[in-house]
C-alpha cells in the first residue's frame, strides 16, 4: 500500500496504525509561531470502533489500509459465519461475529449492507439507514387509543425489540431507523 | 457546484478593504514608509520549519527556479541597510504545505522596521496596532519561561530540564506524543497543546525572550541566570498573530546561523538552501540597529470580524483558488 503523508490526511481516507485500520476523521494543522509543526489527527479505529486522537509531526506518513466499502446482499447464517454475496460478482464473503456485531439484529435476506473488508474480508457491516422487517410477537393493540403516543414493545423478525405505537398488530411491516432503533412508521404497501 | 462563489462574505471583503485602510493610516501617521519587494527572488529562508514554492523561471540567462517568498524580510532588510529609515509593506507571502484552519499556503503579512528600536519598544507599537484594530485595552507581556513555569510548572533555566524531561511533561499533559522529537520540537509540541489553550481567554499576550535555540534571526542577549533571544511573538485569544525580533546585525553570526538551518535541513533529509549572498552583503555594508515584526493580516481580520477560519476571511481559499 502507498504511504500518506500528514498533508493528504483527509477526512475517509483509512490508514494503519498500531497495526490496526483506521479512517481519518479529522485533521487539525497546528504550528506554534516558527517552531515544529504538528498535526493533530482524530480517528477511528475500524476493528474496535473507538476513536483515537494522535498528534504527528507534519510531514510523518502513515501506510495506507487495504480498506475498501462494497455494498453487499445478506443470504445466511450457519451460526459462527454470517454470509453475503456481491450481487454482480456472486462472490461469497464470510462475516464472523466481531464483524457483524450490532448489525446482527437488522439483518434480513436479500436486504444490502455496507461492507467494510479489510485485506478482503468482512471487517465491518453497517446496515441501511432504514429497514423494513415483520412483528412476530407483540400484545394486541388497545382500540381507541390511537391518537396518544402510547408504546409497547415489539420482537421483529430478526430477534429485535423495538418499541411501536399501540394501534401496530403482530405480522404486520413496518419501517425501523437502524441508527436509532426507532419505529419510523408502517411499511408503505407496494 | 457552488465552490466558484468566495469563501469570505461580502461583509468580511469589505472589511478586509477596510482594515487595509486603517493599517495604512496607523503607520501614515507615525511617519513610516510603505514598500514594494518582489515576490519571486533566487533566494529564501533556511528555516527548516519553513517548506517554499519554487517557480521554474525559463528566461534565457537565468537561474531555472526562483522562490515565492515566504516573508518581505530579506529584501526589505536590504533596503534598511540601503537607508531606507522605517518601512512597512502588506504583502501576499506564501509557505508550502501550511493549511488548516489558521493557515493557508498563500496569506497576506504585514511586515515592518523600527530603526533604532529594540524588540520591546516594538512590543509596545504591535500592541498599540491591535489595541486599535480590534478594540482591546491591554495587554501582557510574559517570558517564554514564565510561560512555562506558570502552565507546566517547569523552570527551562533549570540545567537539569532537556529534552527528556520536556518530553515526559508532554507524555503526562498529552498522552501519546509522536517519537523522534528534538529538544525544540518538544518545546513546540507544549507550547501549541498546553499553553497557547491555557492563555486563549487571557485577551493580548506577547511572549518574549525565547530560548536561544530558536532565535531564529534575532539577536541573544544576557538576562539574569541566562541568555535568551531578544525575540517575540503575540498572542490574541490563543491565536499567533505576530512575531518579531530585535534583528541580528552581526553578519557571522546571522551566517552562522543559516548554517546550523542548512544542516538540520540535511539531517531531517530536506533540501539544503543557498544563502541569500544580497542579504549577506548587505548586512555586511551594515543592517542599521532596528526591530522588525511580521503580522499575519488574515487573522488579524479574523479576530476582527469574529469568523472561526482563516478561509472565512479570504475572498477565494486555498480550495477555491
Amino acid at each position: 500500500m502507498a504511504n500518506f503523508s500528514t498533508n493528504e490526511f483527509k477526512s475517509g481516507l483509512k490508514v494503519m496504525l498500531d497495526g490496526d485500520p483506521c479512517s481519518i476523521l479529522e485533521n487539525e494543522f497546528v504550528k506554534p509561531g516558527k517552531g515544529q509543526a504538528f498535526n493533530r489527527v482524530k480517528m477511528r479505529n475500524l476493528k474496535s470502533g473507538r476513536v483515537w486522537e494522535r498528534t504527528f509531526k507534519s510531514g510523518d506518513s502513515l501506510e495506507g489500509a487495504d480498506v475498501m466499502d462494497m455494498t453487499l446482499e445478506y443470504s445466511y447464517t450457519d451460526g459462527e459465519f454470517w454470509y453475503f454475496m456481491d450481487p454482480a460478482s456472486y462472490e461469497q464473503f464470510a462475516a464472523d461475529r466481531d464483524a457483524v456485531a450490532e448489525t446482527e439484529k437488522w439483518l434480513k435476506e436479500q436486504e444490502q449492507y455496507e461492507v467494510t473488508l479489510y485485506n478482503g474480508a468482512p471487517l465491518a457491516v453497517t446496515p441501511p439507514n432504514f429497514i423494513e422487517l415483520a412483528i412476530t410477537e407483540t400484545d394486541p393493540g388497545l382500540k381507541g387509543d390511537t391518537a396518544q403516543g402510547g408504546s409497547k414493545p415489539a420482537t421483529l423478525s430478526t430477534g429485535a425489540v423495538v418499541r411501536v405505537p399501540l394501534f401496530i398488530t403482530e405480522g404486520e411491516v413496518i419501517r425501523i431507523d437502524t441508527r436509532s432503533g426507532e419505529y419510523v412508521s408502517r411499511a408503505s404497501k407496494s | 457546484m457552488s465552490d466558484w462563489r468566495p469563501s469570505a462574505s461580502l461583509d468580511t471583503i469589505a472589511a478586509r478593504a477596510r482594515l487595509l485602510h486603517q493599517l495604512r493610516d496607523f503607520f501614515a501617521a507615525r511617519n513610516v514608509m510603505e514598500v514594494e519587494t518582489p515576490l519571486l527572488a533566487h533566494a529564501t529562508v533556511t528555516d527548516p520549519n519553513l517548506e517554499v514554492f519554487a517557480v521554474s523561471t525559463d528566461v534565457v540567462g537565468t537561474s531555472p527556479y526562483r522562490f515565492l517568498q515566504t516573508s518581505p524580510e530579506f529584501a526589505m532588510k536590504r533596503l534598511l541597510a540601503a537607508g531606507s529609515g522605517d518601512i512597512f509593506q502588506i504583502s501576499k507571502a506564501f509557505r508550502k504545505e501550511e493549511s488548516g484552519r489558521h493557515h493557508n499556503p498563500e496569506f497576506s503579512l504585514l511586515e515592518w522596521y523600527r530603526v533604532d528600536w529594540d524588540h520591546r519598544m516594538l512590543i509596545r507599537e504591535v500592541a498599540e496596532l491591535i489595541c486599535e484594530i480590534l478594540g482591546r485595552t491591554g495587554w501582557q507581556v510574559w517570558t517564554y519561561r514564565a510561560l512555562f513555569q506558570e502552565h507546566l510548572s517547569v523552570d527551562l533555566f533549570d540545567p537539569g530540564i532537556g529534552r527528556l524531561q520536556l518530553l515526559d511533561i508532554a507524555h503526562q499533559r498529552i498522552g501519546d506524543i509522536p517519537p523522534d522529537l528534538d529538544y525544540d520540537a518538544a518545546l513546540a509540541l507544549l507550547m501549541s497543546h498546553c499553553i497557547e489553550p491555557a492563555i486563549s481567554d487571557w485577551g493580548v499576550v506577547f511572549v518574549t525572550e525565547f530560548p536561544v535555540s530558536q532565535a531564529a534571526l534575532a539577536r541573544t542577549m544576557a538576562v539574569d541566570r541566562g541568555t535568551v533571544a531578544a525575540r517575540f511573538e503575540c498572542y490574541v485569544d490563543g491565536c499567533e498573530v505576530a512575531n518579531g525580533y530585535w534583528e541580528q546585525c552581526d553578519v557571522a553570526a546571522l551566517t552562522a546561523q543559516f548554517l546550523a538551518d542548512n544542516e538540520q535541513r540535511q539531517q531531517r533529509g530536506l533540501p539544503v538552501r543557498e544563502l541569500d549572498q544580497r542579504l549577506l552583503t548587505a548586512q555586511t555594508e551594515g543592517l542599521p540597529d532596528c526591530a522588525g515584526v511580521a503580522l499575519g493580516v488574515d487573522r488579524l481580520l479574523a479576530l476582527q470580524t469574529g469568523v472561526n477560519s482563516l478561509a472565512e476571511t479570504l475572498s477565494f481559499d486555498w480550495h477555491r483558488a
